[in-house]
């Protein structure tokens, strides 16, 4: 799984960010696995529940789309779109 | 807010579906990996996409897992008794025509116990959207059986396999009338909101399936892994067919899974068939209804 995720990691062009309710998540996955870009993977740490909270990767990989909202069924984390991404080169685009 | 977040720099933010919560009844029941809240987003965002009056929207839910959606909704709700809801949908669309809407309810609440009011509400094509969250089997009662559990899916009153027929329920929903009919799984975010926009819009009856996971019953009972490795099945079993015949998307154990829209078509509702007769059969003294302050409507 996570070979296929970073097989989706490039540097965006626009930087997004998310916030993540930790107590409410319940550990799932949906959202690491269906972010398009692969930005978030479940931290090593433990919320209160017992659950493996996601977190981004690297803000880089994070466009700010909210699909990692959208599919969420607890409503714990959401994306927002911050601004161009400074770090992002056009030769970026051919990969 | 009290609540721990890893926020960091700059405003808060609001999540977007937020709004539309009980934000006091979170977090809610369901399950780890249970997709009916996946449902409720997609919900949220046609509803903000429809840009409706919330003032005028209405979610009726029965009894079940999904049967608690209208509870956790921030919009004028009612949680009826099991099997229900479309019949107090009706009477509440018959009695403020204004209103849009939405039944928001399980396949065991829908189409076992209230498996009559559906056929009905499809029949006379009230004006409503029904959203149907179909888990295959009664999720909040233990994992019994239902109307749409496939041959040979365990359950707990299946414990050698369930072998009964199932409904097919946009062949059962196209078949009664039904104006609208989609069908798509959790994972397919973007066309759920889609297809619930697209109901939110349709005057008449809409119907939309939405396939779900119910890890903690029908994944673990039959060994299909948690709700995450039900999300990648649906993705990667699913087969878009928009158009295709009804009779034709049955659902088998495991199978390949038919979405798409699949009726999109015009027939009058029970209203305006109610009001034709009526003009019809009183003459020029008929006001149709409803019957506005303002003196339409009604005989005078
Ligand atoms: C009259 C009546 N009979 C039975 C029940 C028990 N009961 C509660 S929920 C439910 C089934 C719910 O199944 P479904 O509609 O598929 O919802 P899910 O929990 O799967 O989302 C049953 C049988 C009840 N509450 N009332
Ligand atoms: S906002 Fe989009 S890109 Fe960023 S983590 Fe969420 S799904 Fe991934
Ligand atoms: S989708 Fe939600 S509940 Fe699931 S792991 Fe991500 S934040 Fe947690
Ligand atoms: S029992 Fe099944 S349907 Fe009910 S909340 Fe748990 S996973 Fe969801
Ligand atoms: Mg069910």
């Amino acid at each position: 799984m996570s070979e296929a995720l970073a097989k989706k990691r490039k540097i965006q062009k626009y930087l997004g960010n998310v916030e993540v309710k930790i107590e409410h998540c319940k550990g799932c996955g949906f959202c690491v696995e269906f972010c398009p870009t692969g930005a978030l993977e479940l931290s090593k740490s433990f919320n209160k529940k017992g659950y493996h909270p996601p977190m981004l990767v690297d803000q880089n990989y994070c466009n700010g789309c909210d699909l990692c909202g959208l599919y969420c069924p607890d409503f714990a984390i959401f994306g927002f779109r911050v601004g161009p991404n400074p770090n992002f080169k056009k030769d970026e685009k051919a990969k | 807010m009290s609540e721990q977040t890893n926020h960091t720099e700059g405003e808060p933010r609001v999540n977007p579906v937020l709004p539309y919560l009980r934000e006091d009844r979170m977090p809610h029941i369901w399950c780890p990996g249970c997709g009916i809240g996946t449902t409720v987003n997609c919900f949220a965002r046609a509803l903000t996409e429809s840009e409706l009056d919330l003032d005028k929207v209405s979610i009726v839910s029965g009894i079940g897992c999904t049967g608690r959606v209208a509870g956790y909704m921030n919009l004028d709700a009612f949680h009826t008794t099991h099997g229900r809801p479309v019949a107090f949908a009706t009477g509440l669309k018959l009695a403020n025509p204004d209103l849009k809407v939405v039944v928001y309810s399980g396949d065991g609440d829908l189409m076992a116990i209230g498996g009559n009011h559906f056929i009905h509400a499809c029949r006379r094509n009230i004006d409503m959207t029904i959203v149907c969250v179909n888990n295959f089997l009664y999720g909040m009662t233990g994992g019994q059986a239902s109307s749409t559990t496939p041959d040979p899916a365990t359950t707990t009153t299946a414990p050698y396999g369930a072998f009964e027929h199932t409904f097919n329920l946009p062949f059962l929903a196209d078949s009664c009338g039904a104006v609208y009919v989609a069908r798509w799984t959790t994972y397919h975010v973007r066309q759920i909101t889609k297809a619930m926009k697209e109901a939110l819009a349709k005057k008449g009856l809409s119907f939309i399936e939405i396939i779900s996971p119910c890890p903690t019953l029908y994944q673990r009972r039959n060994k299909l892994g948690d709700g995450l490795q039900a999300m990648e099945y649906y993705r990667d079993n699913s087969v878009v067919k928009s158009g295709a015949d009804t009779r034709e998307v049955e659902i088998k154990y495991q199978g390949e899974i038919i979405c798409g829209k699949f009726v999109d078509r015009e027939r009058a509702t029970w209203l305006d068939c109610y009001n034709t007769r009526n003009a019809a059969a009183i003459g020029a003294r008929y006001r149709p209804y409803p019957w506005r302050e303002n003196g339409e409507g009604g005989v005078k």
